[in-house]
């Protein structure tokens, strides 16, 4: 069976959520998405170092989507236009912990370099992630997408926590990818 | 030499750069998409400001939020200052944090570590 986007956004906003989105991704919506998950948190009277560490992890993962998200090249229901369609949902607390989750498509040619990045990451300690962010962050080098490689070092750096991922198979080319992060 | 002033955005912090008084300013957020392009101005107006620039200089990093973008073009600026700083001019970075923002404390300190310039690390009560 092939993959219903819709199914897995209904799935995976069960839970209690405080913000979901599903639709394009564009400067002006990252901004909107911003702004809202601020307020909330804000609201909610989260105290500064979560509320910050949730808004971070916020603008790295919606601007992650807005770097590398790609557009498949087959329709992805009814309902979407051909255009750079992405998830984002910020989950009430649970544990003493929010959590992130988000879901785009990639090209199966790039998957390999962003599973071997992220798994890396994960087996690292605390310690070593935040020797390798000063190592990168004082390198030079720019991506050709304007990310310095950091991103998601920081995420780990930031929340102490590992990066859970999943694959869903689209079509030949793309696969949709949903990252969870526990904040 | 001209001062550069750039009122805020929801993206992109207040920035006073004043070659008159030695003092500079970054306050608020610092999180664009495209880092590279806010910051390039900044870094090449401290390249001139090098060339002769005040005996003090006072710089007061107030941020909010920052992206990883805007930590390596921070970063750039910073090694800016730190060409003058070894040319024997006095410069001072005051990097602010919000009380209970640790995070924001150890982002100035990874860079006080990669630096070879003075940071005073300055707590805000809410």
């Amino acid at each position: 069976m092939s993959f219903d986007l819709q199914e897995w956004y209904k799935k995976n906003s069960k839970e209690k959520i405080l913000y979901s989105y599903l639709g394009a991704i564009s400067e002006q919506k990252i901004s909107d998405i911003l702004d809202n998950v601020e307020d909330i948190l804000t609201e909610n009277g989260e105290n500064v170092k979560l509320l910050k560490r949730v808004y971070y992890t916020a603008v790295e993962t919606l601007q992650n989507l807005f770097h590398h998200s790609e557009v498949p090249n087959s329709k992805i229901d009814e309902n979407t236009a051909f255009e750079k369609v992405v998830a984002f949902i910020l989950n009430e607390k649970l544990d003493e912990k929010y959590h992130i989750i988000t879901g785009n498509f990639i090209k199966k040619t790039n998957l390999r370099i962003l599973k071997e990045r992220i798994d890396q990451l994960n087996f690292l300690s605390q310690e070593e992630i935040k020797v390798l962010y000063k190592l990168i962050l004082n390198n030079e080098e720019f991506s050709e997408k304007g990310g310095g490689g950091l991103g998601m070092i920081d995420l780990v750096k930031r929340t102490g926590n590992n990066l859970n991922y999943n694959l869903y198979n689209f079509d030949n080319d793309y696969i949709f990818f949903s990252l969870r992060i526990a904040i | 030499m001209e001062s550069i002033k750039i009122e805020r955005t929801r993206k992109t912090p207040n920035v006073v750069f004043n070659a008159e008084t030695g003092k500079i300013q970054i306050e608020g957020k610092s999180i664009p998409e495209n880092s590279i392009e806010f910051y390039k101005p900044l870094v090449d107006w401290l390249e001139e400001y090098g060339k002769t620039p005040q005996k003090q200089t006072e710089v007061n990093i107030k941020l909010e939020y920052f992206n990883t973008s805007s930590s390596k073009c921070i970063l750039d600026v910073f090694k800016k200052l730190e060409t003058i700083h070894k040319t024997g001019n006095s410069v001072v970075i005051n990097w602010y944090y919000e009380e209970d923002d640790e995070d924001m404390l150890e982002a100035g300190e990874d860079y006080q570590s990669i630096l070879k310039i003075p940071f005073k690390m300055i707590e805000m009560e809410e």
